[in-house]
């Protein structure tokens, strides 16, 4: 019992927005995984990388205006996957480089709104909650924002499972099986925007590539059948999220003293810590020893 | 290249031994003895055609890459699609499988079904990442279902047809592994798998001996064959070099300067047909068993490092030359 003392402190199970920050953050998490699964075979983690940025842009607006950030993170979300496909469909060019080009115009406009958004409020509190967020300060009232992302997110990976996974192994042979990969990149363009929204709202904008990625590239090196990586990702990030709360949550009585260490810095430590330990395994397996994935 | 991480069973593919000294027919038999019942005598003018191309012109950026271009091939006929590099042999592979459009000219492969369903395609460069979490299995399963919407459900009748598919090309013991690990003659028999997942009625190959030695080429070439005669499949791979496929070839399409010659190999392979193709002389000589073509004016240049010593049987031309329609 002591034990569970000592990891658990006094409250944390019955302290009402813990256990709203564990459900909410196994949710997210589970949504990140196939996702995220999908961005690394795509090799498109970079994108997801981009979508972060474009989400701190969309949830400084957001906070400058006074309106819920989630709200910023999602249709800044959506604005980018449209702008990216737009660019893409037109150039048909380096799928990097057309990334690339949004994610420095989504920069400057972030840093002039986090400019505008401190001068006025006189705070930098938002600033941070946007950038690296908090789980904790998660209200119920977005319940319905990460139904609204979540569910989407799913239905499009589960639509477009096999296509994606195909394209995925050689854009050639799925156009050979006549899969229209436009239309399943797109698809999956508008997962992955959705699920960095998601990401968002739980670690911040800045870190949300972190838990979308982290576990999946862990993951790779633990099953060879893409199911159960995914399953694997999802495990891994699920229980990044949890341990981290747990962490946090204790960490009100460490050393600064009284205010607590950030959740977001806690989750990311431990998908790192499970993404060192899945690639020191690989490699004492005799596997590839320096996985392009991350 | 890596080795590959299984020991090998006597239908390999996997090293040169030298000690072979077959013929080279014998062994990828038994490699497809899973693939169906008895061979059919061949009686090719009383088949049905699987494929037609008629005065298939091709534009690719301003450039007319192909140009009148006409060849049928029957069921479970063996056709080489011969040309040095940028003859067109891809682009050709690809008009068929309707992912390159055609500016002249028609493609009409048989069969009501979809273009993609009827044909079966293995491209000439797969890259996969070693950590891809996808099985040989999963790859062949995909080439069932994977342009299907919807999560795949478990089906032991799918799990039976895919091991029956990688049995057919001798990569049964192959099935868990990681495809990305696979060597190259291993994974070019599992993309062959995935290929035929589909019930293909045509199967297409582009230089699926490139990078193959010399034994695991033979082996390639016998198991397509196989595939040919015992399930009534048309097969029409590329190749630079055109003796791989004596033995087997029904139909030659020789490709240079844009334009065709197609006929049977005796019909094609010959001085005064590949003359007037590449519009100045060529000489064809025979040399134990093989074929050399000389295209002439290009081959004594300094591609070096594609001549082989005479001894060793040589081809000079098909690597060697660099289309007439070229620049
Ligand atoms: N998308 C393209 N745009 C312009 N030219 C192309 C394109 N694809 C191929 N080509 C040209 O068409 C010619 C034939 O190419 P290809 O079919 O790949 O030859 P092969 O497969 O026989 O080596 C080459 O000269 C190549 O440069
Ligand atoms: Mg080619």
């Amino acid at each position: 019992m002591s034990i569970v003392h000592a990891v658990f402190a006094p409250g944390f199970f019955s302290n009402g927005p813990v256990q709203a920050a564990l459900v909410m953050g196994a949710v997210v998490a589970a949504v990140c995984a196939p996702v995220g699964v999908l961005a690394v075979l795509r090799g498109q983690s970079f994108a997801g990388h981009a979508f972060a940025d474009i989400t701190s842009t969309g949830g400084s607006a957001a906070v400058l205006l006074g309106i819920s950030p989630v709200l910023g993170f999602a249709a800044s979300a959506a604005a980018g996957a449209a702008s990216m496909e737009g660019l893409g469909a037109r150039q048909h060019g380096d799928r990097d480089l057309v990334t690339g080009t949004v994610l420095g115009g989504a920069l400057g406009l972030s840093a002039l709104l986090l400019y505008l958004s401190t001068t006025r409020q006189g705070t930098s509190g938002a600033t941070v909650s946007v950038l690296f967020g908090s789980v904790f300060a998660v209200s119920s009232a977005n319940w319905p924002w990460v139904a609204a992302l979540g569910l989407p997110a799913l239905a499009l990976v589960a639509a477009a499972y096999r296509p994606l996974l195909l394209s995925s192994v050689s854009p050639e042979l799925a156009a050979a099986r006549g899969v229209r990969s436009h239309l399943v990149g797109a698809m999956y363009l508008a997962a992955l925007a959705a699920s960095v929204a998601l990401a968002a709202l739980t670690i911040g904008a800045v870190l949300s590539t972190a838990l979308l990625v982290g576990p999946a590239a862990a993951a790779l090196g633990l099953s060879s059948r893409p199911g159960r990586a995914m399953a694997w990702a999802g495990a891994i990030g699920v229980t990044s999220v949890w341990a981290g709360i747990v962490l946090a949550y204790d960490s009100y009585s460490w050393p600064p003293a009284g205010r607590g260490w950030p959740v977001s810095f806690f989750v990311v430590a431990l998908v790192m810590a499970f993404y060192a330990a899945s690639r020191a395994g690989a490699h004492r397996h005799g596997r590839s020893p320096a996985g392009k994935a991350a | 290249m890596p080795k590959p991480p299984t020991p090998l069973p006597a239908t390999s593919s996997g090293t040169a031994s030298s000690g072979t000294a077959s013929s080279g027919t014998g062994s990828p038999e038994d490699a497809s003895s899973g693939v169906g019942a008895g061979t059919r005598p061949t009686q090719p003018a009383q088949r049905p055609r699987v494929l037609s191309v008629e005065d298939l012109g091709v534009r690719l950026g301003g450039r007319q890459v192909l140009s009148d271009v006409s060849f049928h091939l029957c069921e479970g006929e063996v056709a080489g699609l011969i040309g040095s590099n940028g003859a067109g042999k891809t682009t050709l592979l690809r008009a068929v499988l309707g992912l390159t459009p055609v500016s002249s000219g028609r493609v009409s492969v048989a069969g009501g079904r979809g273009r993609h369903q009827a044909v079966g395609y293995v491209p000439q460069k797969v890259v996969l990442d070693a950590d891809l979490p996808v099985r040989a299995r999963d790859l062949v399963q995909l080439g069932q279902d994977g342009h299907r919407w919807g999560l795949p459900l478990p089906s032991a009748a799918k799990r039976a047809a895919t091991e029956e598919l990688l049995a057919g090309v001798g990569a049964l013991h192959l099935a868990d592994a990681r495809v990305g690990q696979l060597s190259g003659g291993e994974l070019q028999r599992v993309l062959v798998a995935h290929a035929l997942a589909g019930r293909p009625r045509l199967l297409l190959l582009d230089e699926p001996l490139a990078n193959l030695d010399l034994h695991s080429a033979r082996d390639t070439v016998a198991l397509l064959d196989c595939i040919a005669r015992q399930q009534g499949i048309a097969v029409l791979m590329s190749t630079h070099d055109v003796n791989p496929l004596l033995g087997v070839m029904d139909r030659v399409v020789y490709l240079a300067g844009g334009r065709a010659a197609t006929g049977s190999t005796d019909d094609v392979v010959r001085s005064d047909v590949l003359s007037s193709l590449y519009g100045h002389h060529v000489d064809v000589l025979h040399a134990h068993g093989r074929v050399i073509v000389s295209v002439g004016d290009d081959s004594h240049s300094d591609d070096g490092c594609d001549a082989v010593p005479a001894s060793a049987g040589v081809l000079v031309g098909g690597p060697v030359h660099r289309g007439a329609g070229a620049r």
